[in-house]
């Protein structure tokens, strides 16, 4: 059984390595390792503005292939990773970076979520709290309080249950 | 107040289902990306003629007047649905268009397009690797650029120009753009 899981975990792991090759083509691929690389990190965090959810190291279509090769030749000229990125951005919005920076225009992007969580837990809060409190009386206190007739009548009916059980003895 | 609660979702609802319903009705694409070009300078790139021709696209070509560049492609369906309308503003004679010929895969094809459908443009350069579609932050053909005198992005038009989309949208801004210095 542990042989098996292991065998398993072996696959997987050689799976997701493979997954990673991307969609880059053997005659995409620079010569020089170090530029390569480097070509690599900022294809993916580039979006393939047709398919809309991939990086362009990840997908197949003629436009991310032309992306990939632009990127490849940018750095080739010199350009440093920040400068290629720039140069996406100022032609396709930050729209084409597949983590939008934080910027007043994504700040709900960023934020949002958090915001919702402190507003879920405020209600929550809120909701039972005044379900503990309950409803009120027409005399101004809460249901789950009786007022003060109602506490006359309590005390006699139990005097009074006090009593019958005395004279049955 | 409690019977507030209830109806919260149904209101949220109506507004979603109205919000949707003003998108459809506006006619315009939910999917449509925002260009950060427009007001800028239209990016410098050099094109070569496509083959047949000796003109080629430069950017300095639109300087001095206010121009169209029109992306296509034989391969693209939706350019030959614009096409004959582009004919239409050649043969009038409302404003010169210059054509990037898009990621053609064989340099045959965008040539033996224009024989058969006709030229309606000034200039066209040939952009098989994308070079100038993503100068111009080009996501699909066929797009459209507005470009004034000084040579800045004014307008983007993105799918088929059609008769209204001109009318409406198009000329105005080009006679518009005319009008300044």
């Amino acid at each position: 059984m542990k042989k098996l899981f292991l065998a398993f975990a072996v696959l997987f792991v050689a799976l997701s390595f493979h997954g990673q090759a991307g969609a880059v083509e053997p005659d995409e691929i620079l010569s020089d390792p170090a530029l390569e690389q480097r070509a690599r990190e900022v294809s993916k965090q580039l979006r393939c503005v047709v398919c809309q959810n991939q990086s362009i190291d990840d997908s197949n279509a003629d436009l991310a292939r032309d992306m990939r090769l632009l990127v490849r030749d940018r750095m080739l000229a010199g350009d440093s990773n920040q400068n290629v990125l720039d140069y996406m951005v100022n032609r396709y919005g930050d729209y084409v970076l597949l983590e939008p920076p934080l910027k007043a225009s994504t700040a709900i992007l960023w934020y949002g979520p958090f915001i919702l969580i402190v507003l879920g837990f405020l209600a929550v809060v809120f909701y039972y709290r005044k379900q503990s409190q309950g409803t009120l009386n027409p005399d101004g206190k809460a249901l789950s309080e009786l007022s003060s007739e109602e506490r006359e009548k309590l005390k006699s009916v139990l005097s009074d249950n006090n009593n019958d059980l005395g004279n049955n003895q | 107040m409690r019977r507030l609660i209830y109806i919260i979702p149904l209101i949220v609802l109506l507004a979603v289902v109205g919000a949707s319903i003003v998108q459809m009705k506006s006619g315009k694409p939910a999917n449509e990306l925002p260009s950060v070009l427009i007001n800028t300078p239209i990016p410098d790139f050099t094109l070569a003629p496509i083959k047949g021709r000796d003109d080629g696209f430069s950017t300095a070509d639109l300087k001095g007047q206010v121009t169209l560049v029109n992306l296509f492609g034989s391969w693209c369906f939706a350019c030959l649905t614009e096409h004959p309308f582009l004919m239409r503003i050649k043969e009038q004679n409302l404003i010169p268009i210059f054509g990037l010929d898009w990621r053609e895969k064989d340099p045959d094809a965008g040539p033996a397009w224009l024989a058969k459908w006709g030229n309606p443009y000034t200039r066209i350069g040939d952009d098989p690797k994308s070079k100038g579609a993503i100068a111009l932050g080009v996501t699909g053909a066929p797009e459209s650029f507005i470009i004034d005198k000084k040579g800045i992005i004014r307008y983007k038009q993105i799918g088929p120009i059609t008769p209204e989309v001109w009318d409406e949208t198009l000329w105005p801004i080009i006679q518009k753009l005319r009008q300044e210095q």
